[in-house]
């Protein structure tokens, strides 16, 4: 067996709607090592959030089609599990914090209740054990006064504490793999800070691989070992953190990177924005779903979609101008040659004033 | 503020400034013995042709500023010279018709604040409607067309309603209704925070080119402190109801005086991963106090690394401390730090 502990090979999810079936996930491939963190970015629509739900299998059965594809959890395919199974699974070996901690907990239960109620169900502890543990978990999260805010209710916490309550739920039976769906989207920077500090110190000491779900990419840059870019429902590139944001492959990937304002350029440079917006999932044709919107876009770009190829061990990318038939001059430098940050300029430049002698 | 401060202030307001204001306060009272300081005193002025960008987390008082000015709140305390109007109680007529015209408002959420049984041409021009009445149907319709070009979508738009639009497109045509008065004055009260990066990009250059085409005068404010570097002139910061440091963007994002500031700057995550990796991060302790239980003396203080003893007991004063650059804080005061037997914070 391999060392990887979450495995998404060629899932596809589409949902049934009045208008027919719309592709959400398409064709979705991505593995975790234990450990590791998997940021997988993307715009709203990108199909990233449905990603995560389908492997905790919390997507509504009613109007949810998987036609192919496997989820493969330490080598068992989890679409083949029933719904007993799953339940075993969901909470214990993986469990899910989400964006608003506004809703995701319930307003009417005290939040030692609730943070019990999967001690009680997945480690069989008594009520006394999983008190004490309860404690425990809220110490971890950093929440003062542990013992009494056992008995607290969600609306007297304020939205930091109550995500930290989340997490703290999420990691009591010390799941082998945490899905954060923008776990930090709907607080201030200085909270965001706090727990994504909280995050990976938690990380370091269970040994959780992490999933997270962002479209903020300076979080990516903050926590991330690998990072999966979504578009449209496809993984368009995927890569080390630094290859991603170094050396990305995919104009998506560049046109991302470009429209996030750095703060230590001079504001006077505008910023570079992507044309146009995302295409409805409904309607997208054969071609690249990110043609229309490509500034490097060639004929076949509007007929065929790129499969995947490697850049790298680690870097895989869904582009045309990744193919050994496109003219060598088509590629843009900046794709050919990777992104000038103004450190790596800075190296360049100290590099050029020594006499073009790597240091 | 002080007497002769506010005079000095009122003096320092030189003949271009668009918009004076001074020890502004807005309470709200929530039951008979608990009061919502939501703004509690503070000044600026804006420039014509000027952004100024109000930064904050949420609670700090950031959107009551703009919703006062825009006169949707009435003010508890302290004084709003617009254009050279007062700006309290009752308006006559005429003012308030002017001010409602100059001064245009875009909202936050493209989604709540659009009407959706309206079309864009009926949205846009509803303004046109009541501040240009001699405008035939057919001028209207023009100047809606040319409005909807301006902010980059065509007038095949104008009979569509919002829901068949994105967010980013949504924003576009708030923006749209904005301008169609020919405002002089914009509060933009967060118009990016609900939009994709990759259109958030599109819509601060396109507010920065409709400011440079028609000279406008922004407040913008948000939260986001990396996008709000661009579009603005000037910065303040704001926390729990007052304004802790005022500077031009570059400076501020350059050296940061107030150790909010410095803590909010930190905390930003970096599009970069060598950045991320050796830079180190101020992370403050605890969560805003309510603003109904203001902390005694400096406001910050609770979560303040820096914190003395002087700053439970007083107030800091919101002065300048270098040219174009003030800030509330002690440890930028000789007498304070004096006193505390410390050494004054270089600048």
């Amino acid at each position: 067996m391999n060392n990887h502990i979450l495995e998404v090979n060629n899932l596809h999810v589409s949902f049934k709607t009045r208008n027919g079936e719309v592709p959400a996930v398409r064709g979705v491939n991505f593995s975790l090592k234990k450990g590791e963190t998997l940021a997988i970015v993307g715009e709203s629509g990108s199909g990233k959030s449905v990603t995560a739900k389908s492997i905790m299998q919390l997507l509504p059965k009613q109007n949810t089609m998987i036609p192919e594809g496997e989820i493969r959890y330490e080598g068992k395919d989890l679409l083949k599990f029933s719904k007993k199974e799953i339940q075993n699974i969901r909470g214990s070996d993986i469990s899910m914090v989400f964006q608003d901690p506004m809703t995701s907990l319930n307003p009417t239960m005290k939040i030692g209740k609730q943070i019990m109620e999967g001690l009680s169900r997945h480690m069989k502890l008594t009520k006394k054990q999983a008190r004490e543990r309860a404690k425990e978990m809220l110490e971890l999260v950093g929440i003062p006064n542990a013992e009494a805010r056992l008995d607290a209710y969600p609306h007297q916490f304020s939205g930091g504490m109550r995500q930290r309550v989340v997490i703290a739920i999420a990691l009591a039976c010390n799941p082998k793999v945490l899905i954060a769906d923008e776990p930090t989207t709907a607080l201030d920077v200085t909270i965001q800070a706090q727990i994504l500090r909280l995050m990976r110190g938690l990380q370091e000491k269970m040994d959780t691989a992490i999933v997270l779900i962002t479209h903020d990419l300076g979080v990516v840059a903050n926590m991330a070992d690998r990072v999966a870019v979504m578009y449209a429902g496809e993984v368009v590139e995927q890569g080390t953190l630094d290859e991603i944001f170094y050396s990305p492959q995919h104009p998506y990937t560049l046109g991302l990177l470009r429209s996030m304002p750095n703060l230590d350029a001079p504001r006077t440079e505008p910023l570079i924005p992507i044309p146009g917006s995302p295409p409805d999932p409904a309607t997208l044709g054969t071609g690249c779903p990110f043609a229309a919107r490509c500034p490097y876009t060639m004929k076949v770009c509007h007929d065929f979609n790129p499969d995947y190829t490697a850049v790298s061990g680690t870097q895989a990318v869904r582009c045309w101008l990744q193919d050994e038939r496109t003219p060598e001059e088509h590629v843009p430098e900046v794709i050919r040659k990777g992104r000038q940050t103004s450190e790596i300029a800075a190296d360049q430049a100290a590099i050029d004033a020594a006499g073009g002698v790597p240091v | 503020m002080t007497h002769e401060l506010k005079e000095q202030n009122i003096r320092n307001a030189g003949q271009d400034d668009l918009l004076v204001v001074n020890d502004l306060k807005k309470h709200f009272r929530l039951d008979r013995k608990t009061v919502l300081k939501a703004v509690d005193g503070i000044s600026f002025s804006i420039k014509k042709g000027e952004t100024l960008g109000l930064v904050g987390e949420s609670g700090c008082g950031k959107s009551t500023v703009g919703r006062t000015l825009t006169r949707i709140y009435e003010s508890t305390d302290g004084e709003v010279h617009f254009d050279g109007v007062k700006l309290k109680g009752k308006l006559d007529r005429k003012t308030k018709t002017r001010i409602n015209r100059d001064v245009q408002m875009i909202f936050q959420d493209p989604y709540s604040s659009l009407n959706p049984r309206m079309t864009v041409s009926e949205i846009i021009s509803e303004g046109l409607v009541i501040h240009n009445p001699d405008l035939s149907q057919k001028d209207r319709e023009k100047r809606v067309h040319e409005l909807l070009q301006l902010v980059g979508l065509n007038k095949n738009h104008a009979g569509r309603y919002p829901h068949e639009f994105s967010g980013g497109q949504r924003q576009r045509i708030g923006i749209a209704r904005a301008l169609a008065v020919e405002p002089k004055f914009i509060v933009a009260d967060e118009p990016i925070a609900a939009l994709d990066v990759s259109i958030q990009a599109q819509i601060v250059n396109l507010l920065k080119e409709l400011q440079e085409e028609r000279g406008l005068t922004y407040l913008f404010i948000a939260h986001d402190l990396s996008m709000v570097k661009y579009i603005s002139d000037r910065i303040a910061v704001m926390y729990l109801g007052k304004i802790v440091e005022l500077a031009g963007s570059e400076k501020l994002y350059e050296k940061p005086l107030h150790p909010y500031t410095q803590a909010l700057l930190s905390a930003i995550p970096l599009p970069d991963p060598e950045k991320e990796r050796t830079r180190e991060q101020i992370i403050l302790s605890g969560d805003v106090p309510s603003p109904t239980d203001i902390p005694s003396g400096c406001r910050f203080r609770t979560r303040c690394p820096f914190a003395m003893e002087s700053c439970a007991a007083i107030d800091p004063e919101f002065r300048e401390v270098k040219p174009g650059h003030s800030v509330a804080c002690h440890l930028y005061d000789p007498e304070i730090m004096a006193k505390e037997g410390k050494e004054l914070k270089t600048i």
